[in-house]
């Protein structure tokens, strides 16, 4: 299996606080992984530095085949090589339908002067009807966005990054707040994009793991505690003690 | 399915597409031919000639107020200096108009002498007759391209076009945003005038440029139909502007601007490149407000560093603010109606109301009018005069597909 994203001894520092402290870690190029630890353990740093919106103080986090460092670049170009992030908080923009919404993430060209010249095409709204039938929108895509409930909206953003058509998928805490059955759809959504990508969950909530049933990457003060299937993890009796015990 | 989901996005033709577009365009076009008839230089004579001007300029405000919708109310960028360019595109086109015209003058006064001028002192004598009242008798550089209109024209978007592009990179790149920008465009426009209010600064300083009401080539038409062209002029300029930005704001394009205005991050996270949009749009709309500009001032007849105070650009974003904003119309509605308002109100046309113990004089109170009327708009109607058109009852859209036959979906009766 190959290496998508290689995170090679990254460090942080924010006043004085080691947010990341020497994290080392791989992501293969297909299949999921789930990233948990306790608050201020580093997750959404973490996704920050990958993503370009941090940068760190040391490391290197190299993407592809070629090993490009993503370290330095803009957040925009990061996106378009192939990094899609869908943040805690559901941010779709409200204002707009949702199939504005998903249009606006469809792969296409992205620079200004492009888009200025962009016309939507036919194959992009078979593209958006496609996406909105997979996360179970089809019937809302004239609707604002505003208007749907959290887990639809939950849905629409996963939809945006799936419309991107991302190498990578970073997905933070995609259950807060679902219902038991907007969880199981979800975890569907999440488990089949990962057929054919990487997706990495970074997660709060056990139960939610567990039915991803994937390779777990445990945080813990910024640096990589334990890794392995959830079982092995939390038998690791360091896990227990920070993390589990509490 | 309760809802024909292909329809969502089918692509139209900008203006099928949004029919508040043909809307204003047609009213635009009944208001300059109602004008053009009930004016002195076309038609019966009920309207005079500077009231023609008056109704022109406030045209080209309403083409500034446009564009500062669509870099404000859609892009977000709440600029305080889009009057800057403006002024600048009056004083791009006021070079070659008063260069043109006191050559014209001084070729006619010279005429009569025994020996012709050579084309140096003729030079020398328009330099000292337009440059003497700041004790100059040479063009400065930036004179150097005033003896041709076609350069002179091309000025009027170029050099705006230019600042604007610059100071937008400077501060987009930066990541400058909210009411930091605005302080910003603020000290631009500021550091603009004061440049401007200098003797040396080549542009005639706190005189100004003037006699710009004057066309070269022209003289025969007269201020009665010269005022009827501009007016002609200025309604074809902001009728092309708003289609330009009735399209920058459709489609995908105009999703992503919208995009920027409501989170910025996120979009960046997209993959497009904000700084980009966000200079395109900024620089796009400097432009189309200088052209306003150069209009504007052959009908007002002068220019001088006042008009691009930080005041100015202040009410620019007033305007569009009452008149509504995210939507054409109601910043050219806003601007046309203020505007109107302020200068019938500060020219003295307004009664004044005697209390016994003090007299409020318009003139005076008409500012504290326009604050209140501000502070009203932002309480009571946050959406604007614009917004009274979302009153007006709408046709039910027709739909496609079969009628629904679930609860809650559309009935053939609702269709």
């Amino acid at each position: 299996m190959t290496t998508l994203l290689e995170v090679d001894s990254i460090s942080v520092t924010f006043d004085g606080f080691k947010a990341i402290n020497d994290l080392s870690l791989a992501i293969a190029s297909t299949g999921l992984r789930a990233i948990i630890g306790p608050n201020g353990a580093g997750k959404t740093t973490f996704m920050d530095i990958v993503t370009g919106k941090t940068r760190p103080d040391r490391g290197r986090v190299l993407w592809g085949e070629g090993g490009m460092n993503l370290v330095g670049l803009s957040e925009a170009r990061i996106a378009r090589l192939g990094l899609g992030r869908k943040f805690q908080r559901p941010t779709v923009f409200e204002a707009q339908s949702v199939a504005e919404n998903l249009d606006m993430a469809l792969k296409n060209p992205r620079q200004p002067l492009r888009l200025l010249l962009a016309r939507r095409t036919a194959a992009d709204r078979v593209r958006v009807e496609a996406i909105a039938e997979e996360i179970g929108l089809r019937a809302h895509l004239t609707r604002r966005a505003g208007e749907l409930s959290h887990g639809q909206k939950q849905w629409l953003e996963i939809g945006m990054l799936l419309a991107q058509d991302p190498k990578l998928l970073l997905v933070d805490e995609p259950a807060a707040g679902m219902t038991v059955a907007e969880r199981e759809h979800t975890t569907d959504l999440l488990k089949r994009a990962a057929r054919t990508r990487a997706v990495v969950v970074v997660e709060h909530d056990m139960e939610f793991v567990r039915r991803l049933d994937c390779r777990v990457t445990v945080l813990h003060e910024g640096r990589v505690l334990a890794e392995g299937s959830l079982d092995h993890v939390t038998a690791d009796p360091n896990v227990i003690d920070v993390y589990l015990g509490r | 399915m309760t809802i024909a989901p292909a329809a969502a996005l089918r692509p139209r033709f900008v203006l099928a597409g949004n029919p508040s577009v043909l809307w204003a365009l047609l009213v635009l076009a009944i208001f300059t031919l109602g004008v053009s008839f009930l004016s002195e230089g076309m038609g019966v004579g009920l309207i005079s000639t500077s009231f023609v001007k008056t109704l022109g300029k406030t045209l080209c405000l309403c083409l500034a107020a446009v564009a500062m919708d669509v870099v404000w109310g859609y892009c977000g960028i709440l600029s305080l200096g889009h009057m800057a360019f403006f002024g600048l595109g009056g004083y791009a086109i006021g070079q070659w108009l008063m260069t043109a015209r006191t050559t014209e003058i001084v070729a006619q006064s010279l005429a009569g002498q025994p020996l012709p001028p050579t084309p140096r002192e003729l030079e020398q004598a328009v330099a000292t007759q337009i440059f003497g009242v700041v004790g100059a008798d040479e063009f400065p550089w930036i004179w150097a391209f005033s003896d041709s209109l076609g350069l002179q024209l091309l000025m009027v978007v170029l050099v705006p076009g230019l600042l604007a592009g610059l100071f937008g990179w400077l501060a987009f790149r930066s990541r400058v945003t909210g009411v930091y920008l605005s302080i910003l465009t603020q000290g631009m426009t500021l550091a603009l005038s004061l440049w401007l209010f200098q003797n040396d600064s080549g542009l005639r300083g706190n005189n100004g440029l003037s006699g710009l009401q004057n066309i070269p080539g022209l003289d025969g038409w007269g201020q009665a139909t010269l005022s009827v062209a501009f007016l002609w002029g200025s309604a074809l300029a902001l009728a092309l502007g708003y289609v330009l930005f009735a399209w920058l704001t459709s489609g995908r394009r105009g999703s992503v601007i919208r995009a920027i205005r409501d989170d910025e991050a996120r979009v960046r996270f997209l993959g497009y490149g904000v700084e980009g949009t966000k200079l395109l749009v900024f620089t796009l709309t400097a432009m189309v407000t200088a052209i306003a500009g150069a209009l504007y001032y052959p009908q007002a007849g002068i220019i001088n560093p006042g008009e691009v105070a930080p005041l100015a650009s202040v009410y620019l974003a007033v305007w569009v603010a009452i008149g509504g904003r995210g939507r054409l119309y109601g910043a050219a509605l806003g601007a046309a109606l203020v505007s109107l308002l302020s200068s019938w109100f500060t020219s003295g046309g307004v009664p004044d109301v005697p209390l016994g113990f003090a007299t409020i004089r318009w003139t005076d109170w008409w500012t504290v009018l326009l604050g209140l009327g501000f502070v009203a708009v932002t309480l009571l109607a946050p959406k604007g005069l614009g917004g009274l058109f979302d009153l007006v009852p709408r046709r039910p859209s027709r739909r496609q597909g079969d009628w629904g036959p679930d609860d809650g979906a559309w009935r053939r009766e609702e269709g």
